[in-house]
């Protein structure tokens, strides 16, 4: 997680970093480091420079999303009118306004100066399960965070050796990974461990062993109408890569961009170079 | 300064304007006629790098600024809102964010550029200070920069920065409550953040200036540090050094566009998409990574204000490198003793910068320590010693000889005319 990223030269210091890996051994009972287990990698289809969400992947995990998560995480900065945007779940606009309508959204105050209830409409944000974060507390024993964003804002741990080929190769997907692995990784907890009341064991959980969020994932709990598999880990993936996309709703325009971008500017660079040789080809330099 | 103007206006127009404001003179001697060294090498691109990284740094802000919401409670959605509901608006923020790194890290270049060819001594000590004070202004500058989304790391880097001024002795308190604006970092801390990061990257424009100006008394150094003895030895800037400078940026675009393109949030932290929460420390507060090497020295002393002491002492004492270094010779090309001691000082810094990445425990503090001490003594002991004891290698009479040695043919006499 900690970025050293001193560009290409940072190759210059990957003997530490054995060091840093000898301080933390066995220790179960009471572990210091979290996450306590990393994620494993997955494949995405949104990775590396031709990156591109799958659609259908992105409708699934909209639907796990709304079905599961929503019950009791927001996801404020997401409106509905999104989901059919270019780049996105490509849902149509007749899909999206009525899965709008799906949603009771609080509006007002109306000409009597009270509040009211309406279905909601393309351009609403994706209501909150809870009025405020202290109510989603009382209710859950933590407050869940808001989704929008949750793809950037988690990551995981490199080492410094990995982060300079992560320059290279492009990783950017330690935010999906970390929720696939979250999402899947409730375990028993090794003997002798106590679990405190309200909490679930999770090894790969970055702030401590356990957390307030049940596992919120069963085999075959929404139902899918494309034939993928109805299991936690497809589940996961599914909705981890809807998540990223949340989070970055631009990605697919940004990464084709980039392509022409840096087509664009090796030919120039090429051509600047050929003129700097002739304008130069008489001079001793 | 202008001897070298041969400028004369090529239309009515022209020739009016410079009756009465020579401005298109002074271009012209600046950045066409200007007798520039022949044999510079691709170190000295960074100069032009970094005037245009400034420039795109003010641009993409300006417009960054005209959506931005300096406010506590929405800074971190609108900069949010921003990347999603502006038109290109993820671009304006990826290019705006990894540009300062990319500033940063052509800056560190540029000056190692100087340390490595002397670039700092007489005649150029003022341009080297004026230098070192753009440094220290890009630092003010990207570390309010970096506090303005407000989220967690924002948020607690703006708290750790500030409340080193808490160890200045008696004053301290007072100094940071009339920083903060109040009793902790708040709203009124990001407010006055925002005006000042939009205020100093102007004030940087300005010290550009004057940092060119002084370039252009004494004129370019070179690799060989000799001085420029003829016009043989120079060519006119344009076109020779506007082509080879277009060359180098494009090249350094490529990097940036890899950065923005692909890797927008590689160089940031995760922490900073999380809303800042006072309640809630971090589990690793960490700086951006072209703050790391001070960091670590800041880290390495036990006692705080020694600390606080040692942090600017790391980079003011830059400003005396024209008179720590005691060897009359330029360019470390010439300096075989130096030359070793250069990139030994290189890779402690690097070093530094990967402390300044880990917790500060165990091996890190101590090898923190020695890299810290080494650091000091880089600049007040090993540089003035070895410019008394070392035996330079002899030095070419003059560009001109140096470049037909290299090229080892005809005389080097001048397509440059
Ligand atoms: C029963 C309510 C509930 C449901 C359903 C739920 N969560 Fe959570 N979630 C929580 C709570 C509570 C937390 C805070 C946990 C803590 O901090 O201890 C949380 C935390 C998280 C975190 C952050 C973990 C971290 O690193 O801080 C992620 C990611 C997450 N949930 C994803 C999901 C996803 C994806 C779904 C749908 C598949 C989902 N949650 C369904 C209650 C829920
Ligand atoms: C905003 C940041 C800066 C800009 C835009 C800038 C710009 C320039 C330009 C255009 C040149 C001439 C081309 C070159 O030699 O590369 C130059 C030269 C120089 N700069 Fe900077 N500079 C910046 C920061 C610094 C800093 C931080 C230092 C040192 C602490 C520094 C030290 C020097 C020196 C010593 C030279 C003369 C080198 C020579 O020609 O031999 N500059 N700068």
């Amino acid at each position: 997680m900690l970025r050293l990223a001193v560009l290409g030269i940072a190759l210059a210091i990957a003997a530490p970093a054995a060091a840093q890996e000898s301080g933390q051994g066995g220790a179960v009972a009471a572990p210091t480091h979290f996450p306590i287990k990393e994620p494993e990698l997955q494949r995405w289809t949104f990775a590396g420079p031709f990156g591109n969400f799958d659609q259908g992947q992105l409708q699934r995990g909209y639907f796990v999303y709304k079905e599961v998560c929503s019950t009791c995480h927001s996801m404020r900065l997401v409106a509905f009118r999104n989901l059919s945007q270019p780049g996105g779940p490509g849902f149509t606009d007749a899909q999206v306004k009525a899965l709008a309508e799906t949603f009771k959204i609080q509006d007002g105050p109306n000409d009597q100066g009270e509040m009211f209830e309406r279905p909601g409409r393309p351009s609403d944000h994706f209501p909150s399960p809870y009025p405020n974060p202290q109510a989603a507390a009382a209710a859950l024993g933590a407050a869940p965070p808001d989704l929008s964003m949750i793809a950037k804002a988690r990551g995981i741990e490199r080492g410094p050796l990995l982060t300079v080929v992560d320059f290279f190769t492009q990783y950017q997907e330690g935010g999906p990974d970390y929720i696939h692995a979250l999402l899947t990784g409730y375990q028993d907890p090794p003997p002798g461990f106590n679990v405190p009341p309200g909490g679930h064991y999770n090894p790969y959980f970055n702030a401590a062993a356990v957390l307030a969020m049940p596992p919120p994932l069963t085999d075959g709990a929404v139902p899918y109408t494309d034939g993928a598999p109805q299991t936690v880990d497809q589940y996961a993936r599914d909705v981890s890569a809807f998540l990223m996309w949340a989070a970055e709703p631009h990605l697919v325009e940004r990464k084709r961009m980039g392509m022409m971008a840096i087509i664009f500017l090796v030919v120039f660079a090429g051509l600047m170079f050929a003129t700097k040789r002739k304008v130069w080809s008489g001079v001793a330099h | 300064m202008d001897s070298h103007s041969t400028y004369e206006p090529k239309n009515g127009a022209a020739r009016w304007l410079e009756s009465r404001l020579p401005v298109l003179g002074l271009v012209h001697s600046s950045f066409i006629a200007f007798p520039t060294p022949r044999n510079l090498n691709y170190w000295w691109n960074f100069g032009a790098i970094l005037t245009f990284m400034l420039a795109v740094q003010i641009i993409t802000g300006i417009v960054l600024a005209m959506h931005y919401t300096p406010n506590a409670a929405l800074a971190l959605d609108s900069t949010e809102s921003i990347m999603r509901d502006v038109n290109y608006g993820w671009l304006l923020r990826y290019l705006h964010a990894n540009g300062a790194s990319l500033f940063f890290f052509a800056v560190y270049i540029h000056i190692f550029r100087g340390m490595f060819y002397g670039s700092y001594k007489a005649p150029r000590e003022v341009l080297w200070i004026i230098g070192v004070l753009i440094f220290l202004v890009m630092m003010a500058t990207a570390f309010m920069g970096y506090v303005l989304p407000w989220g967690q790391m924002s948020f607690w880097a703006a708290t750790v920065i500030t409340n080193l001024f808490s160890a200045i002795p008696i004053v301290g308190t007072t100094v940071t409550t009339w920083l903060w604006g109040g009793f902790s970092v708040d709203n009124a801390t990001l407010n006055r953040f925002f005006s000042l990061h939009y205020l100093l990257p102007f004030v940087i424009a300005g010290l550009v200036m004057l940092h060119i100006w002084a370039l252009h008394v004494p004129g370019n150094g070179n690799p060989t540090g000799v001085n420029v003895k003829s016009k043989d030895d120079t060519v006119p800037f344009h076109p020779y050094y506007t082509i080879k400078d277009v060359f180098g940026l494009s090249v350094f675009l490529i990097l940036f566009a890899w950065i923005v393109f692909y890797i927008p949030n590689f160089l940031g932290h995760p922490d900073n998409y999380v809303a800042a929460d006072p309640l809630k420390t971090p589990a690793h507060i960490v700086p951006e990574w072209y703050f790391l090497p001070f960091y670590a020295i800041l880290r390495s002393i036990p006692n705080k204000l020694l600390g606080v002491i040692a942090l600017f002492g790391s980079i003011a004492i830059l400003l005396f490198l024209p008179w720590l270094d005691t060897s009359r010779i330029r360019s470390a090309v010439y300096r075989p003793i130096y030359r070793q001691f250069f990139w030994i000082f290189v890779i402690v810094t690097i070093g530094l910068g990967y402390l300044g990445s880990q917790p500060p425990e165990g091996i890190y503090v101590i090898i923190g320590r020695i890299l810290t001490v080494y650091y000091f003594l880089h600049f007040l002991v090993i540089l003035p010693v070895i410019g008394i004891v070392e035996k330079p290698k002899p030095l070419p009479a003059s560009i001109s000889e140096a470049v037909l040695a290299k090229n080892g043919h005809a005389p080097a006499v001048a397509g440059a005319k």
